[in-house]
């Protein structure tokens, strides 16, 4: 564990009933980088993120995030640390519109707005900046749509939109370009690049020419357990990983 | 639990809009007030103030339903209790009809505190039981209790003076008392609804675990939502509770929390209009099918089927799809 780390999990450990899903996982996401979590179907990655948020209880381990314990914290504190993660399957508001869904996060900033007697229109403030984060993935066109009417990439790319109008210190993206068209996959991938200029990013991906591409540092996570850790010649060439792959069914 | 499939969506446009609120459901309220100033000289007051009372119970229940995504079953609890608290102040503490009305609504507030931080800790069908079993508890109290009269009720409520200035003992006075509070009340709600607040009602109604990971304390918009609905269904339970000058069993029964699920997903579920609507249709049903009894119950189930069946988004639902319009 480095001093440069921002985010770090030491023993983290996850029992279902019994089923170990997430074994003693040493991790330290260095401040600045991309750093991608890979490994087989089930291996754990989302458990790992789940439990680094604190959306699951760890059984046993600590998580550090900017040289605090937040072991203890919710995941909503955890949020307004300016840790945000995004989910794997698709995580929008269906029945709101794009750019309501983009003010969802924006309207955080004013506080847990209990404000039930003031008109929504006082949301209109944040129009503009809603939909300069729209325009960065390519849903200009879209804005005044439901959610639920878009198609998943399309979904995909407005949930980065809404986590990235928070403005997040460190993102955790679970797979955000699965379900991609080639040619959003490529907007995406700029994206995630030209962001991370000011960010921490830890990233599951199973696309791998997009993980050679975009990460710094790469962790493989097989069956709860890490595998091996750095960067892509490193890992791509280790037998382990590969034939945790192979084993796994996939090349 | 996902209520959303149900729950009847129209983007709204940003266009046309009037003081925060679209031309159309402008047009909607204020034909709804012209018509409710004039109907007391067509229809039975006691009846139009009984379809008010339930039209602001049915609203307040859709809030929390509709819109914070949660199924209570024990809302009879505020109205019942409410109504009990403002006849019991109303009679025999002598209180003017607007303090008693508060009384009981604070009752309600009160009520809704203790009954929602617990239920919220569970989700979808542990959190409608967890209502209906403290819903019970209530009835079960006021079965119990001294000054409810049991199965007598408070019979005889004195209607009083309005501020202790104004008599509303005639129907056509009271009437335009409880048109206040119901048109009051109403757009107090739809002003929650379509507030910051009510915008992150929406998406915890939507997507919780999203709505968790922009950092929104979930579990206190719920209880926030819990409370006010559980308010205003106090309001409309200790109005009713001066309109027919009784509060009873009835009130606080589980068939009560029954009948105002029927009313909210019949108008549409998540709709301004539908519980307004629903809540006039059932309330009509019971009044001019009075006289066939036992069957009335049979009637209301057999409507409800055949609703749930023909418009799954209740009738105003299925109308503002057609419309292209949020109503
Ligand atoms: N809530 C749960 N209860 C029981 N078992 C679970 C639970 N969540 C995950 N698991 C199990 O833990 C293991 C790891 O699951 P996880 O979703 O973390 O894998 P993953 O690496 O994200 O896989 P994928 O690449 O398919 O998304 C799986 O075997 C899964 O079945
Ligand atoms: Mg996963």
């Amino acid at each position: 564990m480095t001093d440069a780390a921002i985010l770090s999990a030491s023993g983290l450990t996850k029992e279902f009933k019994g089923f170990v899903a997430v074994n003693k996982v040493d991790l330290a996401v260095e401040r600045g980088t991309i750093h991608a979590l890979i490994g087989p179907n089930g291996a754990g990655k989302t458990t790992c993120f789940n439990l680094l948020t604190k959306f699951l209880q760890p059984t046993a381990g600590k998580i550090t995030y900017k040289g605090q314990d937040i072991t203890g914290l919710t995941p909503a504190d955890i949020a307004r640390q300016g840790l945000v993660r995004s989910f794997q399957i698709s995580a929008v508001f269906p029945n709101l519109t794009v750019l309501e869904n983009v003010r969802i996060a924006l309207q955080r900033r004013r506080g847990d707005s209990y404000d039930f007697w003031r008109s929504e229109s006082v949301l209109h403030e944040y129009d503009d900046e809603a939909r300069a984060h729209i325009q960065d993935v390519g849903l200009t066109e879209f804005s005044n749509e439901r959610a639920a009417e878009l198609s998943y990439g399309r979904k995909r790319a407005l949930e980065i939109a809404t986590t990235l109008a928070l403005n997040p210190e460190m993102l955790l993206l679970d797979e955000p370009m699965a379900g991609m068209a080639q040619e959003d996959v490529e907007r995406i991938s700029a994206l995630i690049k030209r962001i991370s200029q000011n960010r921490t990013i830890l990233m599951v991906e199973h696309n791998l020419s997009v993980v050679a591409d975009l990460s710094d540092r790469i962790t493989v996570l097989a069956r709860g357990e890490v595998l091996a850790e750095g960067d892509y010649a490193t890992v791509s060439k280790d037998p382990k990983v590969i034939e945790a792959y192979i084993g796994a069914g996939h090349a | 639990m996902t209520t959303t499939d149900t729950v009847s969506h129209v983007p709204v446009q940003p266009r046309d809009k009037t003081m925060g609120m679209p031309r159309h459901h402008m047009l909607i309220f204020a034909c709804l007030f012209v018509f409710m100033l004039v109907a007391p000289f067509l229809l039975y007051p006691i009846f139009l103030m009984k379809v008010m009372c339930f039209a602001l119970f049915a609203a307040a229940f859709n809030l929390l339903l509709g819109f914070g995504g949660l199924l209570s079953f024990g809302h009879a609890a505020y109205f019942g209790s409410a109504s009990y608290i403002s006849a019991h102040a109303a009679k025999v503490w002598g209180l003017t009809p607007e303090l008693a009305i508060l009384c009981g609504t604070g009752t309600a507030l009160v009520l809704g505190i203790v009954i929602g931080s617990l239920a919220i800790r569970r989700q979808g069908i542990y959190f409608a039981m967890v209502t209906l079993a403290f819903a019970q508890m209530v009835y079960f109290f006021s079965l119990q209790a001294e000054f409810t009269g049991g199965e007598d009720g408070i019979q005889a409520v004195p209607r009083g003076e309005l501020f202790g200035l104004l008599n509303i003992q005639p129907d056509r006075v009271l009437y335009y008392f409880v048109l206040a509070i119901t048109f009051g009340g109403v757009l107090a709600i739809y002003r929650i609804i379509h507030s910051p607040f009510g915008q992150v009602l929406k998406a915890i109604r939507e997507n919780e675990p999203r709505s968790i990971s922009l950092g929104y304390h979930v579990n206190r918009y719920k209880l926030a939502v819990f409370v006010i609905s559980a308010t205003f269904a106090g309001l409309a339970g200790a109005t009713k509770a001066l309109v027919f000058q009784l509060a009873s069993l009835t009130d606080v029964y589980w068939t009560m929390s029954g009948e105002v699920v029927l009313m909210t997903l019949l108008g549409g579920m998540g709709t301004v209009f539908g519980p307004l609507l629903g809540a006039g249709i059932i309330v009509a049903m019971q009044n001019y099918f009075a006289s066939f009894g036992a069957w009335v119950t049979v009637m209301q189930g057999v409507i409800f089927v055949l609703g749930v069946l023909l418009f799954r988004e209740g009738i105003v639902g299925v109308i503002a799809q057609r419309i292209k319009k949020p109503l």
